[in-house]
């Protein structure tokens, strides 16, 4: 099956998932995201870079989010790109339009990107296969397709940040144990970083949760399930928290937040438990006292706002990649 | 009028016979199975050539949709069995989850009318199990059975009150009326999209899990067994149980018929090819009810169909508007249409399995002829026995595409898929009703 995110030689046409993304294109956006480093510190004077200038990113925010979005309106203007936001979970789609008709009008407006994100896993596929119908596959996109996260299946630029941050961090992901904690089942984070990682090498691939936000069928993605959190940190170079959403304490899946935090919340005697230069990350907004332990958050092995400007040069990256002429 | 057929291969699993044979049709019945160039006497209105062809009893297909009543914009009573005549589908089953659901007689009435009208296919209801299909209140099964419905269902509503399932069956048991039954628990995975398993979980889709099925399964058979038995046979009601889709759900029903409770199966065609790798990309075309579950799965719902404790298999024929599959996965309606692939994707399995095409053929037409019943036998070929044939050429390939399907649903996995077995005639009642002319 022809994996729709690519182009025929292999290059990057959407990114829609990092499931499917060879090693190489992964490490070569990771290494693009590196030369946009310097642009984004914040400790240097900002720059711009004119690469996508006169191209236009379209933000169609199908599910609310005002952090992603925001980082991907900044990361395109930093390449002087033209930033159209469109709030259609507001709009049009409340009116009765279809997914499609909305994508329809919006081709009609020139745009060179659309970045999306939808509550339903595997929206951006539908978006990309009806933009690339009226093409050739061996012609290049019309519009590129980024996918700022997909119901619960893929958030793949938080999945390159995280692996960017780790890379910068620790170098070598062959020599790694990373744990990643919380609610996988409904995270689209955790699996875009369970493929990131399994990719890139890392060798042991550790999930930890209560059995009710572990799904059946983890283990073939090629990790390894712990649902004793003591046990599954013992040694770890990286912790990925994830976040906790409200709604998990209805339906059935946890009793409470309090109860969460004392078998899964990162504090500091459970950080104790990984390797002594263990990073920690989130992807954000954080759950102070219910995910992690304030001390833990702020302390010095916390890497969690490194990440949000990591974010920006891997979004810059990303789009780089798929628009520069 | 009278009609011959000649110089085809007639192959009818009922009788067991594979041979050449000339058919002899008057009066809507079949007067004579000849050696081919006998009956001389016999002088028919209309010779129909059966060179090459095969020339089988006409499909019995335990599950197709017509969408009427209440659903005329995705499919209606003609374009359906024109599509059911297409795939050689001379009597079918269809399920009572219509709009408003088949719970009245004046409804069965009107939709066996209207069948009758068309004077083509077959159409057997099943009746609503419960008002509304909503679980609480039975339906007048007497009064449904009397207007047409050769059984009672749920379509694909679970009961969560066991009490009213049981209720449900002691009254149909009442009458000696059969329960066609889909196992599905109503809770366990519910508003689950996709199977449980590695694919689900990588594709991030809101799953049901097998116990959906095996827990469901479990519950029914425990209250078939409260009915107890009399003189060594179950006094349970003969309960059908439909579209069986997991491992678990295979290995429970051939215990329980081991057991001897009344119980017979099918299984969805798709189910018999597709597993849940086949939604690749977030396909809606593979959003089907029940899901597409795992290989080993698969493999199990294969050797059901070989060592019979499987059936039948039937098309779950459910055509589905075009805008409704342009859609996220999990908000495509479900359904693929079915009726024209029935029989290709029958062969295509025997093919696989080695398996004479008189064997293969049993699952539909006499295997689901028997769970049909009713007083005037179909899905056979003998002398004296209503002119119920299917005519097709066993070896024609064709690409499966909107433009080469009748239904007006075109939604099927298997777009695209070059398939081997192509329906040239159709004859119901002794008339031929559809016909391909190169």
């Amino acid at each position: 099956m022809l994996n729709p995110q690519l182009n025929r030689d292999g290059s990057l046409r959407h990114l829609l998932s990092i499931e499917g993304l060879p090693r190489t294109l992964i490490t070569h956006i990771l290494d693009t995201a590196a030369g946009f480093a310097g642009l984004v510190d914040p400790r240097r004077e900002v720059k711009k870079l004119p690469l996508l200038r006169g191209r236009s990113v379209f933000n169609l925010f199908f599910e609310n989010s005002t952090r992603t979005r925001t980082t991907f309106e900044i990361a395109a203007a930093r390449l002087s790109a033209d930033v159209i936001n469109l709030n259609v979970s507001v709009s049009s789609t409340s009116k009765g339009e279809s997914l499609l008709d909305t994508i329809d009008n919006l081709s009609a407006m020139h745009a060179d990107i659309f970045v999306v994100r939808h509550s339903q896993s595997g929206a951006p596929y539908l978006i990309a296969k009806h933009l690339d119908k009226s093409r050739g596959v061996d012609e290049p996109a019309h519009i590129h397709v980024v996918n700022a996260g997909d119901g619960r299946h893929a958030h793949p630029t938080q999945g390159l940040l995280d692996a960017y941050t780790i890379r910068h961090y620790k170098q070598d992901f062959t020599k790694l144990r990373v744990a990643i904690v919380g609610d996988v089942l409904h995270s689209r984070v955790a699996r875009s970083d369970i493929h990131a990682l399994t990719t890139l090498g890392v060798p042991e691939v550790r999930v930890i949760g209560p059995r009710t936000l572990l799904p059946s069928g983890l283990e073939q993605m090629g990790v390894s399930v712990y649902t004793d959190m003591k046990k599954g940190l013992d040694g770890v170079d990286v912790i990925m928290m994830l976040r906790l959403q409200n709604e998990r304490m209805n339906g059935a899946l946890l009793p409470s937040a309090h109860e969460y935090f004392k078998s899964y919340g990162l504090t500091a005697e459970k950080l104790a438990l990984a390797a002594p230069d263990a990073i920690v990350m989130h992807p954000g907004p954080m759950n102070r006292g219910v995910e992690i332990e304030s001390s833990v958050a702020d302390g010095a092995q916390s890497v969690i706002l490194p990440q949000v400007t990591f974010g920006i040069a891997v979004r810059m990256a990303v789009m780089s990649i798929l628009a520069a002429a | 009028m009278r009609l011959a057929i000649r110089h085809g291969r007639v192959v009818d699993p009922a009788t067991g016979i594979d041979a050449p044979r000339d058919l002899l049709i008057a009066a809507g019945r079949i007067v004579g199975i000849v050696a081919p160039g006998d009956g001389d006497d016999f002088k028919p209105g209309r010779t129909l050539d059966a060179t090459g062809l095969v020339v089988c009893p006409g499909l019995v297909d335990l599950s197709a949709r017509l969408r009427e009543p209440g659903s005329e914009y995705r499919a209606t009573l003609e374009s359906e069995i024109d599509a059911a005549l297409a795939g050689g589908v001379t009597s079918l089953v269809c399920p009572p989850d219509t709009d408003p659901p088949l719970d009245e007689p004046g409804l069965v009435e009107m939709l066996k009318h209207r069948a009758r009208t068309l004077n083509r296919t077959q159409v057997h209801p099943l009746g609503a199990l419960t008002m509304g299909l909503a679980g609480s209140a039975l339906t007048e099964m007497s009064e449904l059975h009397d207007a047409g419905c050769i059984g009672f269902s749920q379509a694909n509503v679970p009961i969560a009150d066991t009490q009213v399932l049981l209720r449900a069956l002691q009254y149909a048991q009442t009458f000696g009326f059969t329960v066609w039954w889909r196992p599905q628990d109503a809770y366990l995975g519910r508003g689950g999209v996709a199977a449980s398993g590695p694919v689900a979980a990588r594709l991030g889709l809101p799953s049901v899990p097998a116990s959906n099925e095996t827990v469901a399964l479990l519950t029914l058979f425990e209250l078939l067994r409260s009915f107890g038995r009399e003189q060594g046979a179950s006094v349970a009601p003969r309960v059908h149980l439909c579209r069986l889709s997991s491992a678990g759900g295979v290995a429970l029903v051939r215990a329980a018929r081991g057991e001897g409770l009344p119980v017979t199966c099918d299984v969805g065609v798709h189910h018999v090819h597709l597993t849940d790798m086949d939604i690749g990309f977030f396909d809606a075309q593979c959003r089907i009810d029940p899901p597409l579950r795992g290989q080993r799965d698969r493999e199990a719902i294969r050797a059901g169909l070989l060592d019979g404790t499987i059936d039948a298999v039937c098309s779950d024929h459910t055509p589905v508007d075009d805008d409704a599959k342009l859609l996220p996965f999990g908000e495509a309606e479900p359904g693929a249409t079915g009726l024209e692939l029935l029989l290709p994707l029958v062969l295509k399995w025997a093919d696989e399995e080695r398996l004479p095409m008189v064997d293969a053929l049993a699952r539909v037409t006499q295997c689901s002829a028997a769970i049909v019943g009713g007083a005037v036998p179909t899905g056979r070929i003998e002398v004296g026995g209503i002119a119920d044939l299917c005519l097709f050429a066993p070896d024609e390939r064709w690409i499966v595409s909107p433009a080469t399907l009748k239904s007006q649903g075109r939604n099927t996995p298997f777009t695209g898929y070059e398939l081997k077995g192509r329906v040239r005639a159709t004859v119901v009642g002794g008339l031929v009703v559809h016909e391909v002319r190169d």
